[in-house]
């Protein structure tokens, strides 16, 4: 065998053992939130002297958030459907259909926050307002390292073209994608519904 | 510029701090002047530093553990200095400076010397065990060996800038809030244990992926190595436990840094939820912490008895319910927080169940040594030693599961001794043994076993001079951590426990002396053959130290001592039909360098240097940006140099070194013949 094939061939094992590694380490960050959740479930009707989540949480802008990230999570897809045809140019443009859309969810919930803070709901008020800034933070931070590797894999898909390598960090990074909208359906369903019923 | 470092954040204030400072300062200076009068610099950073080798890796981890195990029982010396003498006085130790002692003692000890000197262990010998070239993600397991160096090094510097932690090394608050530790140590702690306890995460996922994905051909779960199972069901608690840790620490951060009410008195904050999170991480660390040890034990004492490990199917399925039965018992930790007396219960049942498996294990390794030819290596010695001491943590340990008895003895020194009784038999243990029986494998010729039995000696007749006074002395009502006391009956157990830490002195300078006296005379303890204890497993297959790649060819495998099975066959020692180019991960900085950004991020956040932070931040994601944009990070090693390698090692054995295998074959089979599975 030449170098460059077992290279190749090497290359190929590594990529599968890092798919599997990071289905870990997607565990491990799901344990993560799991944890943020159950302190958020603790400590949701401490409010102590601040703000209830009823006079806080405001369905139609997260719903309205929740619609982003969904819509995201599909356009991912899309550019996953045309990385499987091998469409370099579609790859790239639902890639930057999807940052613009984790961008624009990053802006919505940042508003949130800042606005929440104005009115004296900062997250140094109560339990409860501490935990929902940690979680919703907590998952706001990762869309934002999310849309930095989104980023970073369009300028390797216009430079590197779509290598074997390349796709699999795409495959990766969809991977994490579409696990925080699954987190996001959690907080949605954790925190703003019944924090408003 | 400096946020709220100023010249105050140097130890002035006491003589015994700047010693401590001294001491660190110089260990510092002196390496570097060593490495530099050596001129190693060049070596150290081609050779060690960059490199992303699982063995030199592994060593770097040992080395990391030994260093920080003599900081670590520094402390523990001045606790039990300071306690057999503080009747009725202060002793030598301010009781600010006594909290700094047994806070820092605990992190050092689980987090510094316990994790790295596993995963070190792990690190070496799992890979070859199952015949795999490396761990599967090479860089990231240098990613992990850096950010553990880069906490021990915040711990380090703790004592020389500013203050460690007064809470203990479990830090409840409220006491570790901002509000009663208003200073730098709760800081430091937290950021100690968040940078080890992503690097551990990340060695586990590495682990985990490499056991599962690189096996050799023929090496089902069920023929795996002891060691190896019990490495892997480690690193499945790392990975599942190791995020709380890192939740509960970030919480306790915002709580100090932003003023955040996870766990403050009042706004809605609650304590008590930090007791739950910490030891739902807390509880299966014990087991990350004895499983490898488990391993250890299970590998040795099969080589050493000459027989095939007892039961190694009920040691498979125990080791698997104690990982499992781990993630249910974590409120035994708090019994007396006052959960109802059914969840007390049942977490005092569960507790107990452990003992079963635990208890399967103990019995598995007796009838592995039941009509053995049992060889007293000091492996071997540190195995029986664990057998007979750990059985008495383990009984204590079923004593305090009991919640109407655990509310007599928590916070006991019955529970210090209990713990001790544990961890010391078996983890430590475990790891010393581990580490003569391995440490040809991983440097190429044997430690001296003189030093060895002695070491053995000391710590043994050591630990149960300073812990089992503790026993009498929780009986006796006395709580843990007192800076002095008034009850003139408990001095002279308190005495005999400091002699017993003087013994522990003696055995740690033994194990120095071992190494020192075993790399004096090296030449003459070299392992030629790689298989120094006519071992049994794969690892003992490859030469010592093995070659960059381990294995020339894959081997193939049939039954759980492949190797033992290769010597009896005759198969060991062939040269192939041909040797293969092999692919090689090329070595890099960026693993060090994101290291030492953690450290900087680390030290930033603890001191409000908010620029650095930011910088350390940035910086981290610029080399995971460069490192993710690399395709180049593979080099092939050509089969012509392989060959070439291999040959030279053949050519020094000669028969004479081989172990004489006949003794081993099965009655009524020819030598030659296949074998079953049975031996």
């Amino acid at each position: 065998m030449s170098a460059a094939t077992i290279l190749e061939e090497e290359q190929k094992h590594a990529l599968h053992s890092r798919e599997f590694g990071f289905w870990i380490y997607l565990m491990t960050d799901a344990v993560i939130f799991a944890l943020l959740f159950a302190s958020y479930a603790v400590l949701a009707k401490n409010s102590a002297a601040g703000p209830t989540s009823k006079e806080l949480f405001d369905l139609g802008r997260t719903s309205v958030e929740t619609g982003l990230l969904l819509v995201s999570s599909l356009t991912f897809g899309m550019a996953s459907i045309a990385l499987m045809h091998d469409q370099k140019g579609r790859v790239v443009r639902w890639l930057i259909v999807t940052l613009l859309l984790g961008l624009a969810f990053l802006g919505m919930e940042l508003s949130e926050f800042s606005g929440m803070i104005d009115k004296g709901a900062g997250p140094e008020v109560s339990g409860f307002l501490s935990a929902f800034f940690t979680l919703v933070g907590t998952h706001g931070l990762h869309v934002a390292l999310g849309s930095l590797g989104i980023v970073v894999m369009i300028a390797q898909v216009l430079t590197k073209g779509l290598t074997a390598p390349v796709r699999s960090r795409l495959t990766r990074l969809g991977l994490f994608w579409h696990f925080l909208d699954i987190v996001w359906i959690g907080i949605f369903s954790v925190v703003y519904l019944p924090g408003v019923l | 510029m400096l946020g709220r470092l100023t010249i105050e954040a140097l130890p002035f204030y006491s003589w015994v701090a700047m010693g401590g400072a001294a001491v660190t300062v110089g260990g510092g200076i002196a390496v570097f002047l060593l490495i530099t009068w050596l001129r190693a610099w060049k070596v150290l950073w081609t050779d060690w530093l960059t490199s992303v080798d699982h063995k030199k890796i592994g060593i770097m981890y040992v080395v990391l553990a030994l260093v920080m195990l003599v900081r670590g029982f520094v402390d523990a010396l001045m606790m039990r200095a300071q306690q057999a003498f503080s009747l009725n006085t202060e002793g030598y130790l301010p009781p600010e400076h006594f909290e700094q002692i047994f806070s820092s003692h605990g992190t050092i000890m689980i987090f510094f010397v316990a994790m790295p000197f596993l995963t070190g262990l792990i690190n070496i010998i799992v890979p070859q065990q199952i015949g795999a070239r490396d761990v599967a993600f090479p860089f990231l397991n240098s990613v992990s060996l850096w950010m553990t160096a880069a906490g021990a090094g915040l711990v380090l510097i703790s004592l020389v800038v500013g203050k460690f932690s007064q809470a203990g090394w479990t830090g409840y608050p409220p006491y570790s809030g901002v509000e009663y530790s208003p200073g730098v140590g709760v800081d430091y702690w937290l950021w100690a244990l968040i940078t080890s306890g992503v690097g551990s995460t990340l060695s586990g996922i590495n682990f985990i992926v490499t056991i599962v994905k690189n096996r050799c051909p023929g090496m089902t779960f069920m023929r795996m190595p002891m060691f190896t199972w019990t490495s892997l069901c480690a690193s499945i608690l790392i990975a599942f436990a190791f995020p709380a840790l890192t939740v509960v620490a970030g919480q306790l951060m915002l709580d100090r840094t932003l003023g955040f009410h996870f766990f403050t008195n009042g706004d809605g904050g609650n304590m008590m939820m930090f007791a739950n999170l910490l030891w739902i991480w807390g509880h299966p660390e014990v087991y990350i912490l004895v499983l490898p040890a488990f391993g250890i034990f299970s590998e040795v004492v099969a080589t050493f008895s000459r027989k095939r490990l007892f039961g190694y199917t009920s040691l498979v399925y125990a080791t698997a319910c104690i990982a499992l039965l781990s993630f249910t018992v974590w409120l035994h930790h708090f019994f007396t927080m006052g959960s109802s007396a059914d969840v007390n219960a049942i977490f005092g049942i569960a507790t107990m169940i452990i003992a079963v498996p635990t208890g399967v294990k103990i019995f598995d390794w007796l009838f592995t040594m039941y009509k053995g030819r049992i060889e007293f290596h000091p492996s071997m010695v540190y195995t029986i030693g664990f057998m007979v001491t750990f059985v008495i943590g383990g009984v204590t340990g079923v004593l305090l599961a009991i919640p109407p008895a655990d509310y007599l003895m928590h916070n006991s020194t019955f529970l210090v001794a209990h713990f001790h009784n544990m961890l010391i038999p078996g983890a430590l243990f475990g790891y010393f043994a581990g580490l003569n029986y391995w440490f040809p494998k991983a440097l190429g010729f044997k430690l001296d076993t003189k030093w060895g039995i002695r070491s053995f000696w000391c710590w043994i007749i050591g630990f149960y001079l300073a812990f089992m006074p503790l026993y009498v002395l929780g009986f006796k009502g006395m709580s843990r951590r007192m800076e002095h006391y008034a009850d003139p009956s408990w001095q002279p157990y308190l005495i005999v426990a400091g002699i017993g830490a003087l013994f522990v002195l003696c055995g740690i300078a033994c194990i120095a002396i071992q190494l020192y006296v075993s790399a004096k005379t090296w030449g003459s303890a070299r392992d030629i053959t790689g298989d120094p204890w006519n071992g049994r497993t794969l690892e003992w297959a490859t030469s010592s130290p093995p070659a960059a790649y381990n294995f020339a060819v894959l081997p193939e495998v049939t039954d759980i001592d492949a190797f033992h099975d290769m010597k009896i066959l005759g198969q060991a020692y062939q040269t192939p039909q041909h040797y293969e180019d092999i692919v090689m991960p090329k070595n890099t900085w960026v693993g060090l360098a994101l290291g030492a950004l953690a450290f900087g991020l680390g030290f930033a956040f603890v001191w409000h240097i908010w620029w650095l932070v930011a910088l350390c931040f940035v910086l981290s994601l610029v080399c995971v940006a460069i490192r993710a944009s690399d395709d180049n990070s593979d080099f092939v090693l050509p089969a012509a140099e392989v060959a070439r390698i291999e040959r030279e090692r053949l050519a020094e054995i000669s028969p004479a070194d081989l172990h004489d295998m006949r003794d081993f074959v099965p009655r009524g089979v020819a030598s030659g013949a296949p074998l079953t599975g049975t031996v």
